[in-house]
C-alpha cells in the first residue's frame, strides 16, 4: 500500500518497548509471588501491612491519573487559555487535531521562563496542552517548529502515555511504599512482643524489605526505558504529523540548548514533571550511566532517531509506488 | 486507535474520506431557498506540505490538472492559485462562476483524489466553499476530510479573533438534513482569512 510505506511503524523501537514491558510484567509477577508467599509463610499481621501498601499505592496512582491534569497545571502553575486569548497557539492545535482526528485537548500557558510544553490527562477527552511561556516568547522558535513541539505533545496524547506510565509505575509505587512500611515496622513494632510470630516476623521483615527494594530498583529502571522509548515514538510520530521532521529536530536544538542556561533555583522546582516535559529539565551530568536514569532519550539519540524519519519521508518519492 | 497502537505508542495515518464532499451541490441550493447566501464560486482545498522536494512537484501537477480545465469549450474554469497561509498550510483556490457549484466540487474532489492517489491523503487538511448573501455577509461549508464531515464558518468583516456563531448555528440547523454536519463542535476550528474564503 501507497501510504503504507510513507508511515512505516519502527519495527526495532516495538521490539525494544515490548521487551521492556515483557520485563515489568515478569517483575510484576515475581512480586506478586512473592507477597503471596509471605502471606502464606505469616499470619495476618504482615499480610495487613502488604494489603494496605497496595490499598495506598493503588489509590495514589488512580488518583494520579485522574486528576493528572489538574495536579500538573497547578505544579507548573499554568492557566487555562481561551482562543481568544492565544488565537495563534489555539490555530496551530486545531489545525494538528484536525489532521490527525483527535479530540483536542485543552490548552494552558504557564508563566514559566524555562521554555517547554507537556501534555497530561487520562484520556483524549481530559487532557490539557500546557506550553510555557518561555517556549512561545523566549526560545525564538519559529511557527514550524512551534508547532513541531506541540506535534510531538499531541502525540503523547494520542499514545495515552499518561495510562501506560501510571500503569507502569503503579508496581514501583506499591513496592516503594512496602520498603517503606517494612522498614518502619521494623524500627516500631521489632521490639513489641507478638506471640510466637516474633522471631518468624523478625526474619521476614528484612526479607521483604529486601524484595521490594529491589522490585523498585528493577521497575524503577524499566519504568525510565519505557519513558525514553515513549519519547521517541511521539518524536516520530509528531513528526510524520507536522510532515517536517527537520523543524521539530531544530527546536529539539533550540529547547535544549535554552535549558543550560536557566537558573537551577527552576529547575529543582519543575523536577517533579520532568516525566511529561517535552524536554527533561534537569541535564544529565555525564554521558552513560546518567542515561538510563534519564526519563528522556539523549538529544542526540531524539536527533539521529528523527532524521531517519526525515530520510524516510524523502526517500520515498510518490512516483515509487 | 488501537489498543496495540496505543500500548506501543503508534499512530496509524488516517485516511480522508472525500464522497461526502458531492453532496455539497445540493446543500447549496438548500442554503440559496433557506437563507439567501448564494455560491460566490470559489472554493479551495487545504494541506500540509510535506517538507522536501517531492511536494513542490506534486503541487505543480494538481495545478496543472485544474488549469486544463479552462481549456474545454464552453467551460468557464479559471486557474487555480497556489498560496500558503501562516501555518504553514497551502491553499489550492479554484474558482467558477457562481452557478457552477458541480464544475467547483468536481475540481476539488479532482485535487483531493490527485493527492490521495500520491499518497498524501493523511495531509488533506480541509476544502471549504465559499458563500454570500445579499447584505455581504461571508459564510463558509468546511469539509473535514478525516471526519467526513461538514462544519459552518461565518467571519465578521475585518475581525481575526471572532466569528457569527449566531449565524453558524443557523446554518446548521438549516443543513441537517442535507449534509453531514460535524456534531462534536469543538472541530469546528476557525480559519480566518483562509483563501478562497
Amino acid at each position: 500500500m501507497a501510504v503504507r510505506t510513507r508511515y512505516a511503524p519502527d519495527r526495532g523501537l516495538t521490539v525494544r518497548m515490548t521487551a521492556t514491558m515483557f520485563l515489568l510484567g515478569l517483575v510484576f509477577v515475581a512480586f506478586v509471588a512473592l507477597i503471596i508467599g509471605i502471606m502464606a509463610a505469616t499470619h495476618s499481621s504482615l499480610g495487613a501491612i502488604i494489603v494496605v501498601a497496595l490499598i495506598f499505592g493503588g489509590g495514589t496512582a488512580f488518583i494520579s491519573l485522574f486528576y493528572s491534569d489538574k495536579i500538573a497545571l497547578a505544579a507548573a502553575g499554568a492557566r487555562e487559555v481561551s482562543p481568544r486569548e492565544a488565537p495563534e497557539l489555539h490555530a496551530i492545535v486545531d489545525r494538528l487535531c484536525a489532521l490527525a482526528d483527535m479530540d483536542k485537548p485543552r490548552v494552558a500557558i504557564s508563566p514559566t521562563a524555562m521554555p517547554n510544553a507537556f501534555a497530561t490527562g487520562r484520556n483524549s477527552k481530559n487532557s490539557v496542552l500546557c506550553v510555557t511561556n518561555g517556549l512561545l516568547r523566549g526560545s525564538r522558535l519559529t511557527p514550524e517548529e512551534l508547532e513541531g513541539v506541540l506535534a510531538h505533545e499531541l502525540s503523547h496524547v494520542a499514545h495515552k502515555d499518561v495510562q501506560v506510565m501510571t500503569y507502569a509505575s503503579l508496581l514501583a509505587i506499591v513496592a516503594g511504599l512496602l520498603v517503606r512500611f517494612a522498614f518502619y515496622s521494623e524500627i516500631f513494632g521489632g521490639g513489641r512482643g507478638r506471640g510466637g510470630n516474633n522471631s518468624q516476623a523478625a526474619l521476614l521483615i528484612p526479607l521483604i524489605m529486601l524484595g521490594s527494594a529491589l522490585v523498585y530498583v528493577i521497575s524503577f529502571l524499566l519504568i525510565r526505558l519505557l519513558s525514553r522509548y515513549r519519547e521517541l515514538a511521539a518524536d516520530r510520530s509528531g513528526a510524520l504529523l507536522t510532515g517536517n521532521p527537520g523543524a521539530l529536530m531544530e527546536a529539539l536544538k533550540k529547547v535544549s540548548g535554552g535549558m543550560a542556561s536557566i537558573p537551577t533555583r527552576d529547575l529543582r522546582s519543575a523536577e517533579p514533571l520532568n516525566a511529561f516535559y517535552f524536554a527533561p529539565a534537569l541535564r544529565p551530568n555525564g554521558q552513560g550511566l546518567a542515561n538510563i536514569f534519564s526519563t528522556h532519550p539523549s538529544l542526540q539519540k531524539r536527533l539521529e532517531e528523527l532524521a531517519k524519519v526525515q530520510r524516510q519521508l524523502n526517500q520515498t518519492t510518490p512516483g515509487d509506488r | 486507535m488501537g489498543f496495540l497502537d496505543t500500548l506501543f505508542g503508534r499512530t496509524k495515518p488516517v485516511q480522508p474520506k472525500l464522497d461526502d464532499l458531492f453532496a455539497l451541490p445540493s446543500a447549496a441550493v438548500q442554503l440559496q431557498a433557506a437563507m439567501g447566501f448564494t455560491p460566490t464560486g470559489s472554493g479551495s482545498v487545504s494541506f500540509k506540505a510535506v517538507a522536501g522536494k517531492t511536494f513542490s512537484d506534486i503541487e505543480r501537477d494538481v495545478q496543472d490538472l485544474l488549469n486544463m480545465d479552462t481549456g474545454k469549450p464552453g467551460g468557464g474554469g479559471l486557474p487555480v492559485e497556489v498560496t500558503k497561509d501562516n501555518y504553514g498550510y497551502t491553499w489550492l483556490v479554484a474558482n467558477h462562476m457562481s452557478d457552477e457549484m458541480e464544475a467547483l466540487v468536481t475540481d476539488l474532489h479532482a485535487v483531493n483524489s490527485a493527492l490521495v492517489d500520491n499518497g498524501y491523503g493523511p495531509q488533506l487538511l480541509c476544502t471549504l466553499v465559499a458563500f454570500r448573501d445579499d447584505s455581504q455577509r461571508s459564510l463558509a461549508l468546511v469539509y473535514l476530510y478525516k471526519r467526513g464531515t461538514f462544519y459552518p464558518f461565518a467571519p465578521l468583516p475585518g475581525r481575526q479573533d471572532d466569528h457569527d456563531t449566531g449565524l453558524e448555528l443557523e446554518v446548521k440547523g438549516v443543513l441537517g438534513d442535507d449534509l453531514k454536519i460535524e456534531q462534536d463542535m469543538t472541530r469546528w476550528f476557525p480559519i480566518y482569512g483562509a483563501p478562497g474564503l
